[in-house]
């Protein structure tokens, strides 16, 4: 088998981002990952919303589906379950996976079916041009909220409240840090939540390069920090303002969704031979 | 026959068809216990047919046991009650098992539909429980280990028919269940489906609206919501089974008109199809016909390709690859698309898609079957109606028969995309037309005055939450008339 390379996820469509855009980072992350971790294109499937970062699947090579807004993760788990050979990894905004999608968010990660949820926070909704999101800090200024915007959401305490079993945070501007955290992500036996801090250069001036550059550490600095610790991720979870950590938050072995289903136990479904002749019996409980 | 207590309800048939048991009062002679009175019916029952009665008391046994001795022997007792009471009021029946018959299937809608859908190869089921519609779900979930079906009771019903979405591009039959409230949030994914021109089955029991209306009982209120529910324009096939029986083979046929037109079908049944309970010859697996549609073969996708998802054809119908098949790359987009399923803005490419997608309109309408027309000799009435009003208009046109009235029965099953043609013909222009539904705005006379140009005669309508019955028919036709 010839070996994966940059140019086999090297797509031509022309990328509809801003100059400076975080995604940019984000994209370039995920193909040196994938190339690190020697995915073929073809074994991959990319499902997102719609949202600025939910277009990334366009600008790469693979399997594709570009759903719904807010609704990425159902469509994932569809997927993921009748193809259960296809490495799936979900790409997302702030706003489809903590605000429209969010009920689906949690669900997935009480299930733990196996996937890596990318969910590039920005704080603001950019597609459509400027307004507060969940994350937005409290009091930030937009056309649909020009009182501020209320109390931000925050996506690492409730995905730690709800047992997640990998929780990591990343940085679009450090892309080899952020492509170490995706790695492990894809590697992880279960539902991955990366929550990665996204610059958005045309509608938040507030959460910029520069802000988070004086701001983050890494987790992975702090040898006496312990990853299966969840008091301790739940501490590390409601640190922001002055200080903001990145890294590895948490990481535990849980039961995969997956396993729960005998139907999946040897074949993936899509490989299953339908034959109805195969359900006499299930008549026969009706005689 | 009606077995009824005339102590406690205020019932006034007279007819032979009726037996009074005073089930109370039996029911507290025998157990001292009232909650009794359905046992006691249960033992006239069999006492009406002249069964056996060591059979209902082992049934008893089974059933009570768990709940101890005295309960088994109470309900045993109240049973017996009602049996001797029907042998000595009404005991000129003996029904004994015909050796040698062949047996037959006793089942309901929604037990015929899980049949035909497992049968046809669905295997991916997601849902959120909602009467009538729940009981699908459960059905499929308990034989999902012993015949290989994924069935998700997912957190609701916008994430059941998005799974759904996903397994279908994947390449799996997938299909959801649900009612009127659950399919109103599902409208956003059935769009989505017709968009990335992916095959699924949604199965909408009606029941009353809007909002919750009346959770248990039955309607036909959503014949339109059915044919309209998405954003933008894309196709779909309706059905409606008429039958128990032919539950089974449109659940077949919605797979497959799913996969072949990679599109949404809808099967519209409602509360009193899904609950009724009929005796059928056991069905013919033989018959089931699994038709896939244009998919390509795994050598066709080995290759590294520069595949196209949407390929646009004469038919609107693109050749599906499906992801991680082989090497070609399955990209689908709930935004408007090119060909290799990118992102687009440009009108030409707009339109081209646009045209592509509703063209496959063109080869679903040719699979849909003409409606069911029973002819009388020289009747100018036809009696028309859809889904699970078949019984009740068939028995109508039985008694309207006795009473030296002859009428046609025009039945639709499969509405959409609607058999113009086929019910033009069949309402002629002399014939008085009226359509029986059970909904309030005569959604299928208005359907057929779009679709055909034809105005009925009138409309006999039912929305009370209670099924059409053949004396509601005629009720309603002799004011009709007057």
């Amino acid at each position: 088998m010839s070996k994966v390379t940059l140019e086999d996820y090297a797509e031509s469509m022309p990328i509809a981002w801003c100059p400076g855009c975080g995604n940019f980072g984000i994209l370039e992350a995920f193909r040196r990952a994938t190339v690190e971790l020697q995915l073929e294109p073809e074994r991959i499937l990319l499902v997102s919303g719609i949202g600025q970062a939910p277009k990334l699947p366009h600008y790469t090579h693979a399997n594709v589906f570009n759903g719904l807004h807010g609704r990425a993760i159902p469509e994932a788990i569809g997927a993921r379950l009748a193809n259960s050979e296809l490495t799936v990894i979900v790409i997302d905004g702030d706003g489809g996976a903590y605000g429209e999608g969010l009920n689906h968010t949690l669900a997935a990660i009480r299930r733990n079916i196996r996937m890596t949820y990318m969910v590039h926070n920005n704080q603001v909704y950019g597609l459509t041009k400027g307004q507060a999101s969940p994350t937005s800090d409290s009091g930030f200024v937009t056309k649909t909220t020009p009182m501020g915007a209320g109390q931000p959401l925050n996506p690492l305490a409730l995905a730690l409240a709800s047992d997640i079993s990998f929780l990591a945070r990343g940085f679009a501007g450090d892309i080899d840090h952020l492509s170490g955290i995706l790695q492990m992500a894809i590697s992880h036996r279960g539902f991955a939540l990366v929550d990665i801090l996204q610059p958005c250069v045309s509608f938040n001036r507030v959460n910029t390069f520069q802000w988070y550059r004086e701001r983050i550490y890494k987790l992975d600095e702090d040898k006496s920090y312990d990853p299966a610790d969840k008091m301790k991720a739940f501490d590390k979870a409601q640190e922001w303002g002055e200080r903001i950590p990145i890294g590895l938050l948490y990481r535990q072995e849980r039961p995969v969704y997956e396993e729960q289903f005998h139907a999946l136990e040897k074949l993936p479904l899509v490989k299953q031979k339908i034959n109805p002749l195969d359900y006499g019996a299930l008549l026969d409980e009706f005689t | 026959m009606i077995i009824h207590d005339r102590e406690q309800t205020r019932f006034e048939d007279h007819s032979d068809a009726c037996l009074d048991v005073p089930l109370n009062k039996l029911a507290m002679e025998a157990a001292g216990n009232k909650l009794m009175v359905n046992t006691v019916a249960a033992g006239a029952a069999l006492g009406l047919i002249g069964y056996e009665f060591t059979c209902l008391e082992s049934v008893l046994q089974k059933e009570f046991a768990r709940a101890g001795d005295k309960v088994v022997a109470d309900n045993t007792k109240a049973a017996l009650a009602g049996f001797d009471f029907a042998r000595q009021h009404r005991g000129g029946q003996q029904l004994k098992p015909i050796a040698g018959a062949p047996r037959r299937m006793l089942l309901n809608g929604n037990e015929s539909l899980s049949l035909g859908m497992l049968a046809g190869g669905c295997r991916f089921v997601a849902g959120y429980p909602m009467t009538p519609s729940s009981s699908i779900l459960e059905y499929i979930a308990g034989k999902s280990t012993r015949y290989g079906v994924v069935m998700v009771h997912a957190e609701d019903e916008i994430a059941a028919i998005n799974m759904a979405v996903g397994a279908g591009y994947t390449g799996v039959r997938s299909m959801v269940a649900t009612s009127g409230g659950g399919f109103a949030l599902m409208v956003e994914g059935l769009a989505l489906a017709g968009m990335t021109e992916t095959p699924v089955v949604v199965v909408l029991g009606q029941r009353p609206g809007p909002a919750t209306g009346l959770p248990t009982r039955t309607e036909q209120g959503e014949l339109w919501f059915a044919l309209h529910a998405g954003h933008g324009e894309f196709p779909r096939a309706v059905l409606a089974p008429a039958t128990v029986a032919e539950a089974f083979v449109i659940a077949v046929k919605a797979l497959n008109l799913a996969e072949k037109y990679q599109t949404p079908v809808i099967i519209l049944t409602d509360h009193h199809l899904a609950s009724s309970y009929n005796t059928l010859p056991r069905f013919d697996l033989k018959k089931v016909k699994v038709e896939r549609g244009a998919l390509l073969s795994d050598e066709e996708v080995s290759k590294p390709t520069d595949y196209r998802r949407y390929e646009v054809t004469d038919s609107g119908i693109s050749p599906r690859a499906l992801p991680g098949q082989g090497r070609a790359l399955v990209v689908a987009d709930s935004d408007e698309h090119d060909e290799a399923g990118h992102i687009i803005e440009d009108a030409a490419t707009r339109i081209h898609m646009n045209e592509k997608r509703l063209r496959k309109a063109r080869g679903l309408k040719a699979e849909i079957s003409t409606p069911l027309v029973k002819r009388k000799q020289k009747a100018e009435l036809n009696l028309i109606g859809w889904g699970s009003s078949y019984g009740a208009i068939h028995e109508a046109v039985g008694l309207l028969h006795e009473e030296g009235i002859a009428a046609n029965h025009i039945h639709l099953s499969e509405i959409w995309p609607f058999p113009t043609e086929a019910v033009a013909r069949a309402l002629g222009n002399k014939a008085r037309n009226i359509v029986i539904e059970s909904n309030a705005s005569a959604q299928m006379a208005m359907l057929i005055r779009r679709e055909t140009g034809i105005k009925v005669s009138g409309s006999i309508l039912r929305y009370d939450g209670r099924p059409i019955s053949p004396k509601y028919i005629l009720d309603n036709l002799k004011k009709e008339v007057s």
